[in-house]
């Protein structure tokens, strides 16, 4: 879903309908610059976002197997139907929520404190800055393959400390919450510093004069944070709940690789199987291209329902308050 | 492929700026023709075989992992023999990334090589559900049948008798055994002798293991892992997945159930290092010597020798398995949507051939599928340093002559693998009782073979 506009910007760039500078301006000719500009998007839009979308939903309705991808076989809601009892299914989404839950409430949690102490004058704050951005920088896959090592059973560093505080290793791979911790770590790692960054641009346009005042009440550097950081950071945090909670659901290549190569199971129980890897499982692996996309829609609806159930909670709680102030 | 992206970049960039009258309708035009040439240059950039400016023919070759041609320098003398014809290759690590996209490209009939591996597990299924798409090789020039290992020959076979698929290598087993740990362990180091330990009958290997267990040196495990005992044992029997007439019958196999409860023993009688193969942690054992044995078709050796690494040169030695069996091999086919099948064809007839299947063994290790290669000197002559100067031509030889015609099926991969990955690694690193593993790796496979 990243790709189109990613791909979009260095067409648009090139376009010769947005013209020179002699093109823009009044005239007939300028009323359509707007649209000339905006369609390398949607047209890449349409072929790379819209039509795979809908095309997915269409295959869902059929038995299509990756290896004749062309013989389409009608069998209804059947997929969909099936998966309300696909112990594989459910076992999946679990591990979604769960993963999602340690991966995500540390990150943003993190993230905050990280922005909080950014934000205060700091020798070489830039260095701070691209230091806690580079994880982000890494690919996936390299970062998964250190961890796996790190991680590792026998030879893992990790295994390694605990042993010299006197802990017993841990079998990170097959324990259930072991394994989930393992793969949280790996996302926190990543995406920590990408939502620290996020919170210190949105912390830097909240007017001084508020900690000055909340200074001048004597309120101390907790009370602060609580009464004036989190409150005005309060759509940034929405935000890159939002964010986290997607890339939550769509997780995939970090329990992939966490299996060191050995294939979309997620581990000898599918203990560490997420709704991403068992459709990756159902399409690539084992080719069943219908049910895999009957999987992907669910995701979709699934996270569609959450933003509804979010949004409707905020206007609640807006709605709430309005009455609040009003009644005062 | 990865590397013909070439044509895939943008159009030309238009001049500066463009002229200020031209009439929209015709710059929208023009607009509307870059996008959809930028489009089509995404989509379709990837069909084999751009000729060079030169005027040569530029055949492509599609492997997965590493096949070794171009580094034996087949490309090269095969340019030399035809210097009209140039030969480049591409290659995918992974076997299971290689092989759906393989499947989607002969499906969509672009973005093919002209000449594709294919993988011993997945060659069922592309000659019951891809031949029709694929040029026939078993009558061309130069190929001749009785060349071949014979069921190396039926596997690329269809159904109504045609050779869509030509064998490159395959994987006769033997076991790979550490001689010091062994010694250390009070077991024979002579391979003649090893092999006399377990001849005949995979539970003499099990029974090997508590023998060696009984006197292991600290830190080490008879066997690499279970997995690789029951890949093994169901490698060297004629039926074990699929019934003669298609049927998926692993569960009642007889083959299979031995498979699994000798592997099963192994994993809970404390035999195994409890690794599962082709991860980082088991190419630290290798390093680290954690393990005195495993299972070795032919292609393991290099490996081993690359895991391994120096320190492990001359305590490795190769002994016969306790039978005959095979595990893993390729194949290569022509797609017919291929630009150049005649000259594909040619090149794929080669490559196979006997001649070349012992260079390839001679430099690469891998074993030759051409039965024909097996009396030459290269090959029959073969020893590999650095085992211990084992005599592997003979040793592979014996075990390929061997091995029963496994009757193959569509889904043996994805059978093999969650018998692997689910059910014995539960055994093994979750300490389930065996038969909750199996049940559990049943589940899995149901849920995978139904569509």
């Amino acid at each position: 879903m990243n790709a189109p506009p990613a791909a979009a910007a260095p067409v648009s760039a090139g376009d010769p309908a947005a013209g020179g500078p002699a093109a823009r301006g009044s005239g007939p000719d300028g009323r359509w610059t707007p649209y000339a500009c905006l369609a390398p998007f949607f047209v890449l839009f349409l072929a790379f976002g819209l039509f795979p979308l809908l095309y997915t939903g269409w295959a869902a309705l059929h038995r299509v197997e990756l290896t004749s991808p062309t013989r389409m076989e009608w069998v209804g809601l059947r997929n969909f139907s099936r998966l309300a009892v696909d112990e594989f299914f459910w076992n999946a989404l679990r591990n979604t929520v769960t993963i999602g839950l340690l991966s995500t409430v540390p990150q943003l949690l993190a993230a905050l404190g990280i922005a909080h102490l950014l934000h205060h004058r700091l020798r070489g704050s830039t260095f701070f800055r691209v230091v806690v951005l580079t994880p982000y920088a890494t690919s996936v896959a390299a970062a998964t393959l250190v961890f796996v090592l790190l991680f590792g059973r026998d030879h893992g560093m990790v295994n390694w400390l605990l042993g010299l505080a006197g802990i017993d290793p841990v079998d990170w791979q097959n324990g259930r919450w072991s394994s989930q911790v393992a793969v949280s770590t790996i996302v926190v790692w990543r995406w920590t510093g990408y939502n620290a960054l996020i919170y210190l641009a949105a912390l830097q346009s909240v007017p001084p004069e508020l900690y000055e005042s909340a200074e001048l009440d004597g309120a101390s550097r907790w009370r602060q944070f609580v009464h004036v950081t989190v409150p005005s950071l309060r759509p940034t945090i929405l935000f890159t709940c939002v964010v986290a909670t997607i890339g939550a659901t769509q997780l995939f290549g970090e329990p992939l690789l966490f299996n060191g190569g050995a294939g979309a199971t997620g581990g000898a129980d599918h203990q560490f199987q997420t709704l991403g890897l068992y459709l990756y499982e159902q399409g690539w692996v084992n080719f069943h291209l219908g049910r895999a996309a009957a999987v992907a829609w669910t995701m979709f609806l699934l996270l569609a329902l959450l933003a509804l159930a979010a949004g409707l909670a905020v206007r609640l709680s807006r709605a709430r308050s309005a009455a609040r102030e009003g009644g005062r | 492929m990865r590397s013909r992206t070439r044509g895939a970049g943008a159009p030309d960039r238009p001049g500066p700026r463009p002229r200020p009258r031209r009439p929209r309708r015709a710059r929208r035009a023009r607009a509307a023709a870059l996008l959809a040439g930028a489009l089509l240059a995404g989509c379709c950039a990837g069909g084999g075989g751009d000729d060079g400016a030169d005027g040569r023919i530029r055949l492509t070759v599609g492997v997965f992992g590493s096949f070794g041609y171009a580094e034996a320098g087949l490309y090269d003398a095969y340019t030399r023999l035809r210097p009209g014809v140039v030969v480049e290759q591409t290659s995918i690590a992974r076997n299971e990334n290689y092989y759906p996209q393989l499947l989607t490209h002969l499906g969509s009939g672009s973005g093919l090589a002209d000449v594709q591996a294919v993988e011993v597990n997945n060659i069922a299924e592309i000659t019951a559900t891809q031949a029709d798409r694929l040029v026939e090789l078993g009558t061309a020039e130069g190929v001749r049948k009785e060349d071949f290992l014979p069921w190396k020959w039926a596997q690329g076979t269809t159904r109504d008798g045609r050779t869509v698929a030509l064998g490159t290598d395959v994987g006769p087993q033997a076991v790979c055994y550490r001689k010091d740990l062994f010694a250390r362990a009070g077991l024979p180091t002579d391979r003649e002798e090893v092999g006399r330990l377990w001849a005949g009958d995979w539970r003499a290997y099990l029974a090997a293991g508590r023998r060696y267990r009984a006197n292991a040196p600290a830190g080490t495990a008879f066997v690499d892992s279970a997995s690789g005992v029951m890949a093994a044992i169901t490698g060297s029997s004629a039926l074990r997945f699929y019934g003669a007439d298609g049927t998926v019958v692993y569960r009642s196999s007889p083959a299979v159930r031995e498979a699994w409860s000798v592997a099963a023993a192994f994993a809970t009688g404390g035999l195994t290092a409890r690794l599962q193969q082709f991860t980082p942690a088991w190419d630290q054992g290798f390093a680290n010597g954690t393990f005195a044995t495993v299972s070795c078709p032919a292609w393991m050796l290099g490996y081993i020798q690359d895991k391994a690494g120096p320190a492990g040169r001359g305590r490795w030695d190769v002994a016969a398995a306790p039978r005959p069996g095979n595990w893993g091999g390729s194949f290569l086919v022509v797609p017919r949507a291929g630009r150049h099948r005649a000259e594909a064809v040619r090149l794929a007839a080669w490559l196979t051939a006997p001649a070349q299947q012992a260079v390839l063994f001679e430099r690469r290790g891998s074993f030759p599928s051409a039965s024909a290669a097996y009396a030459g000197p290269s090959v029959a002559g073969a020893r590999h340093p650095y085992f211990g100067g084992a005599p592997i031509g003979a040793v592979f030889s014996r075990a390929a002559r061997g091995v029963p015609v496994t009757i193959l099926g569509p889904k043996d991969l994805v059978i093999a693998q969650n018998l692997a990955d689910v059910g014995m690694l539960q055994v093994e690193q979750r300490g389930e009782p065996p038969g909750d593993a199996w049940r559990s790796a049943v589940r899995t496979i149901d849920n995978a073979l139904d569509r």
